[in-house]
């Protein structure tokens, strides 16, 4: 029995780890590149899962909404980026995380005109609604599983985007010194605009991913945006190999805190006091992974400059 | 110091004597601050709250109690601080006489002080915190709905009935949460497998989902209002769970706003409630067929206890005949609530606090093929709470 309690909520802190990936990818890729710091990346993700959660309801098909989600959530990411953002580059972090949390505040309004306040209903599609017998008398939903395709899928093609084509080496090379990559005549414009069309498509796709399993509601982007900064703290500012493995870190510390630290607490004091003090510590273990690995690795795990 | 000049003397005179005389007079309206949470995933539970409380002011032609009713609304956010700056501001701007709306515990803990001390009634169409039931009890403070705990030992006792042995218990880490898992061990005898608080805002069970698993329990027990239970229901079928353990809950967590959200895997599923939409009493036919055609869809319970809420002002406001001023003869209206409960016998007991019947409901596909709540029979007759006894009510 405890064999399968590992088992599952190692899958279940995989998948959690990849999706945080998915936004944690297009944050670090922004933040490390372009030195901007982008509080609206939350807003993309929100924006995103209501794009789909509409589209999927409009046309009656979960993948016609998630393709049309994601497309239109990566146009807005390049209009965002053309009119607003771009203005933001030159100037010091302080503008940028005003400029971009007004962008926030204005996307949280802006979604509550639309849509009004309640969550909008989003499910996931028919097919993958129920259980998948992994092992025998071990089954794992469908949906999860997906995810976790989904989530390694992009990781891979992330991957060899980054490490095998010449726009991932002008990437790498505007990661790790952004003067010299320009010097040497990278169009950084066009790559900007392009990374940010990315990472605004990466945000839809957790969006939609997320959506059936939490809520599409107004707010949605703010909380799971502090989670993708502790991500990319923890991996290294800018690197998509450190974003991967701090995802994957915070998911897997995260859900086995969950289930072990009030395990714990129960052992060491009585129910009561465990059920109060066991959720509480459980929820700021990631914190702590942080602070841990700010202590011995200040830059991260994969620093690239 | 010189005196004032007479005119002024006598216009000040006038204007107390006017004062003193209108305290013995029929205020010219009701005011009502229905602060409930209208965002974020608890959000369906509030606008039933202010719909069906809306619907009873506009039963009684825009009146309660004959006079003119006008209501406050606002959204709580489900924070405490914002609910609190926010009755702050109806109580002491708005000068409201009665508040009511709030759905979550946590939030009407932080709200009752600042209310109670002003001397506003508060009305409770949901929130009934077992603080408020024991030593924090109030004389300002009303439940027309339940104690937390209620439903919960009334689930406790079904769970039992039907021969739960091994239960894993879920619920939010919140006054409220608390409150439900001591009702529901309260009257259920058997294994306690697992007991686990979740943080309000999670939505993801899937940690949880796989300790049931483990833990070899055959029943499964949730208190996950609003948008947190459609989420635990859904995954709880997806994981396959619902094969082996039987889902159990409180009327919260199988309302009509759950069944709209997840359909089909519900059936079947057994909860417990003070309320029911096909309870056999006039006042509830009129409440369930007018809540239909105002706003086209079935009224969950919540609605239930905001209709039940606004018709327990309007007869206590009647009852003073609209002096709003009289606090201790409105205290006595509102404790003798003499209205018709849409939940059929309803009395307070001395902690303010209800003494009513609860039911046994079943999710079923009715005669129209909706699928929704059926009662099936009563747990509980003129059930009260476990806190009275700790109530010092002042006379």
């Amino acid at each position: 029995m405890t064999g399968i309690l590992v088992l599952e909520q190692a899958l279940n802190g995989l998948q959690f780890g990849l999706m945080l990936f998915l936004l944690a990818a297009g944050l670090t890729l922004v933040f490390g590149i372009m030195d901007m710091i982008n509080l609206a990346h939350g807003s993309l993700y929100m924006v995103g899962a209501y794009l789909i959660a509409t589209c999927a309801a409009a046309s009656g098909s979960f993948w016609i909404g998630l393709a049309a989600g994601i497309a239109a959530t990566a146009v807005i990411g390049v209009l965002l980026e053309v009119t607003v953002l771009r203005r933001l580059y030159q100037r010091d972090h302080l503008s940028q995380v005003l400029g971009t949390f007004a962008i926030l505040l204005m996307a949280n309004e802006a979604v509550r005109m639309v849509w009004g306040s309640q969550p909008v209903p989003l499910n996931p599609p028919a097919s993958l609604a129920g259980p998948v017998e992994l092992l025998p008398g071990f089954s794992y939903p469908a949906y999860r599983l997906f995810i976790i395709g989904v989530g390694l899928a992009v990781a891979l093609l992330l991957y060899l985007l980054v490490t095998r084509t010449r726009v991932g080496m002008q990437v790498r090379a505007g990661a790790s010194n952004r003067e010299m990559a320009l010097a040497m005549g990278a169009n950084v414009r066009g790559l900007f605009t392009a990374l940010f069309a990315l990472g605004a498509a990466l945000c839809a796709v957790a969006g939609g991913m997320l959506g059936p399993l939490l809520a599409v509601q107004v707010g949605m982007g703010e909380s799971i945006l502090i989670l993708a900064f502790v991500v990319i703290v923890i991996g290294g500012i800018g690197s998509i190999r450190g974003a991967l493995l701090g995802a994957l870190l915070v998911g897997v510390v995260d859900t086995a805190g969950r289930t072990l630290v009030p395990m714990l607490f129960g052992r060491l004091m009585g129910p009561e006091a465990a059920s109060s003090a066991g959720p509480a510590v459980a929820s700021i273990l990631i914190y702590v992974l942080m602070a841990a690995v700010l202590f011995w690795k200040p830059k991260g795990l994969f620093p690239t400059h | 110091m010189s005196k004032p000049p007479a005119p002024l003397r006598l216009a000040v005179v006038a204007t107390a004597a006017l004062c003193l005389a209108a305290t013995a007079q029929a205020a010219d309206k009701v005011k009502i601050g229905l602060l409930s949470t209208l965002s974020g995933p608890g959000a369906g539970l509030g606008v039933d709250i202010r719909d069906a409380f809306q619907l009873a002011v506009k039963q009684n032609g825009g009146k309660l109690g004959g006079l003119p009713a006008e209501l406050i609304v606002a959204d709580d956010q489900q924070s405490p601080d914002a609910a609190k700056q926010t009755a702050d501001r109806m109580v002491k701007r708005d000068k409201v006489d009665f508040m009511t709306g709030i759905v979550f515990s946590n939030v009407m803990l932080a709200v009752g002080q600042p209310v109670f001390q002003s001397k506003t009634f508060y009305i409770s169409a949901n929130a009934g915190p077992s603080q408020l039931a024991g030593a924090q009890c109030n004389p300002y403070f009303f439940s027309a709905s339940y104690q937390n705990d209620n439903q919960h030992e009334a689930a406790g006792q079904t769970a039992q009935d039907k021969g739960a042995r091994k239960v894993a218990l879920l619920a939010p880490n919140y006054p409220a949460g608390k409150d439900a898992l001591a009702g529901f061990k309260r009257y259920f005898k058997g294994e306690v497998a697992l007991e686990m608080y979740t943080p309000l805002s999670q939505l993801d069970y899937g940690a949880e989902l796989s300790k049931m698993r483990a833990s070899g329990a055959d029943a499964v027990y949730i208190f996950l209002p609003g948008g947190l239970g459609v989420n635990f229901i859904k995954q709880f079928v997806g994981t396959g769970l619902s094969k082996d353990m039987t889902l159990y809950g409180p009327g919260f967590s199988a309302d009509e706003d759950v069944i709209r959200a997840v359909g089909e895997p519900m059936l079947g599923m057994f909860n417990t409630s003070q309320w029911a939409h096909d309870l056999d009493n006039a006042a509830n036919k009129r409440f369930v067929a007018d809540f239909q055609k105002e706003y086209g869809r079935l009224p969950t319970l919540y609605a239930s206890q905001g209709y039940d809420a606004a018709r327990l002002i309007d007869a206590a406001v009647r009852d003073v005949k609209g002096n709003l001023a009289d606090k201790q003869g409105l205290r006595r209206a509102l404790k003798a609530a003499k209205f018709d409960s849409v939940r059929g016998p309803f009395r307070f007991g001395p902690n303010q606090f209800p003494i009513q019947d609860y039911y046994l409901r079943v999710i079923t596909k009715d005669s129209q093929g909706r699928i929704t709540n059926r009662t099936v029979a009563p747990i509980f007759k003129n059930h009260g709470d476990a806190y009275a006894s700790e109530c010092k009510m002042p006379a």
